[in-house]
């Protein structure tokens, strides 16, 4: 018979050969049945997300076929869709959103360009933080919607003044996560530049730029969102051309059908340049554990 | 408040002293005070300061190096322009890679070359593009200790450089940085709470007890035999309050 040895140690380090060890009081593990409860969430799918959604649109579909939704009050996907087709024969949709990309393009930039500068000068200096930081908490306390008829009465209703309001939507998340990532750097590695006696400008260039540019990149994400909102806003007001425009127009006319495209393009123009941002962060901040993987 | 000076000394090579300290003094500091310290480090020197949390050491060293702000007091520090600091966490920045971490803010033109020598004397060879994240605590201990190498420094401070590795990982960084400080000559001075650290690494131990020195003591003698290394550890021990018949918890006595 073979018996197991087991072989021990006494107190006095002389190995001594045991045979019938005690039974082992641990339970079978293998990687496919693990034995301890897993209490954290599993990794998500890449386009989970997508669900939700889908089920909506799903449900939505369902009900205008069996008749649950009225189609005055909401007309039915595949309406929406060949509205949609409608319109780019037309050349009304394409034009409509090349119209809003161009606002939005330029008041993200206008909003990123000066919300950087300021975050800099006011975050990097003492006096700057003096002079600009209280300035645009206060802006902040005042909702850039508020504002549009003084803008009005100063810019007019063309594109100035349009352009000026999607900035503003743009600045301002930019402006506070940036200075606050600039603010918040770790001390740490302000004492580790000082112990390598790092001068002024290699210390802005090595350790607080790429520091700050987390919290840069999060500004982003706000802001971009923030330019379509201020958008969707100036469209509705004094516009003749734009997805808001035409979205006004369909109300005139109780074209809810046109209505449900201009909301699904701003809908698909959000999120994608919200996953666009985010691919720019994977990207930039492949040195994060968290997005390396 | 009391006047506090503190002077560079530029010229090097030509004074054998590397650091000098009068009647130090310092107060109002988060980690501990110092109540009037008088240290000279010679040219070459590893000295490790050992005492328990809260009896100076770290403020002494960071009062060296420069980097307490905040703090008051009086005294006299003479210190050398290029000292260089390692400390306990290897404060890597995350977004560069470990050459580019070596090599922070050197402007030199061989300076890449000369990262990549540090990084070999090390044993990190090949790892120069790994981030950060990618290495283990004692991976990222040595690539600090690469970055302070790669400057030549003349007095090299060490804040607890060891004191967050496990012990296997430990032991190879002590023979790694008495190796190194054998190469390059710095004066070192080895904050530590680790008696077998102190005596392995340091030439000279000297003790801190409520900001003052309590003990300075040559360990070469001693190092020299079992028995010898032995008592100095008990004295040491017994200088920092552990009772020296028990078996101290937390210290690992084991006999080679």
């Amino acid at each position: 018979m073979n018996m197991p040895l087991a072989r021990l140690a006494n107190d006095d380090g002389i190995v001594v050969a045991v045979t019938n060890p005690p039974k082992p009081a641990y339970s079978h593990t293998s990687i496919e049945t693990p034995r301890r409860r897993r209490l954290g969430l599993k990794a998500p799918l890449s386009f989970g997300w997508l669900l939700g959604p889908v089920l909506i649109v799903l449900f939505w579909g369902i009900g205008s076929a069996v008749g649950w939704i009225d189609s005055r009050i909401l007309p039915a996907p595949w309406v929406a869709v060949s509205t949609a087709f409608d319109l780019i024969e037309q050349g009304r949709l394409q034009e409509n959103i090349a119209v809003s990309a161009w606002r939005a393009a330029q008041g993200l930039f206008w909003g990123v360009a000066l919300g950087v500068i300021f975050a800099l000068l006011s975050g990097l200096t003492l006096v700057g933080g003096y002079l600009l930081d209280g300035l645009v908490q206060i802006k902040r306390a005042i909702p850039s919607l508020a504002l549009i008829p003084l803008f009005v009465l100063w810019f007019g209703i063309g594109e100035t003044m349009k352009v000026i309001v999607v900035a503003l939507g743009v600045f301002i998340p930019i402006y506070i996560h940036t200075h606050n990532a600039l603010r918040g750097i770790d001390i740490k590695h302000v004492e580790l530049a000082e112990s390598l006696d790092l001068t002024h400008a290699q210390f802005i260039r090595h350790v607080v730029l790429p520091g700050a540019l987390p919290g840069f990149l999060l500004g982003l994400r706000f802001g971009v969102m923030g330019a379509w909102l201020g958008l969707v806003v100036v469209e509705q007001l004094n516009a003749t051309s734009g997805i808001g425009y035409m979205i006004t127009l369909a109300r005139t006319y109780a074209q809810s059908d046109i209505i449900l495209v201009g909301l699904v393009v701003y809908a698909v123009l959000g999120v994608s340049s919200d996953l666009a941002v985010r691919f720019l962060e994977s990207k930039v901040l492949s040195w994060r554990r968290t997005l390396a993987k | 408040m009391a006047s506090y000076t503190r002077e560079v000394r530029t010229e090097s090579g030509s004074v054998e002293t590397v650091v000098s300290i009068r009647n130090l003094v310092r107060r109002f500091t988060l980690k501990g005070v110092l109540n009037g310290i008088d240290l000279t480090i010679t040219k070459g020197e590893f000295v490790a300061l050992l005492g328990r949390s809260g009896s100076g050491k770290s403020t002494l060293l960071r009062a060296i190096a420069d980097l307490d702000r905040e703090a008051r007091g009086s005294g006299e520090i003479l210190a050398p322009k290029d000292l260089l600091v390692a400390f306990q966490d290897a404060r890597l920045l995350p977004w560069k890679r470990v050459l580019d971490n070596v090599i922070l803010g050197l402007d030199a033109p061989d300076a890449k070359a000369r990262g990549s020598r540090a990084l070999a004397e090390v044993e990190m060879s090949g790892r120069e593009q790994s981030w950060p994240y990618e290495l283990s605590g004692g991976e990222q201990q040595r690539v600090a200790l690469a970055r302070c190498l790669v400057r030549e420094p003349e007095l090299l401070l060490a804040d607890e450089p060891f004191g967050a590795l496990d012990a296997l990982t430990r032991i190879r960084m002590h023979s790694l940085l008495r190796t190194l400080a054998e190469v390059h000559r710095p004066a070192v001075l080895l904050v530590t709470h680790d008696v077998e650290e102190a005596i392995a690494l340091a030439d000279r131990i000297v003790m801190l007890d409520d900001g003052r020195i309590v003990a300075d003591i040559a360990v070469t003698p001693y190092r020299a035999t079992v028995a010898g290394h032995e008592e100095l550890k008990l004295n040491l021990l017994a200088l920092l309050g552990v009772e020296a018949n028990a078996p101290p918890t937390g210290q690992s006595v084991s006999v080679s």
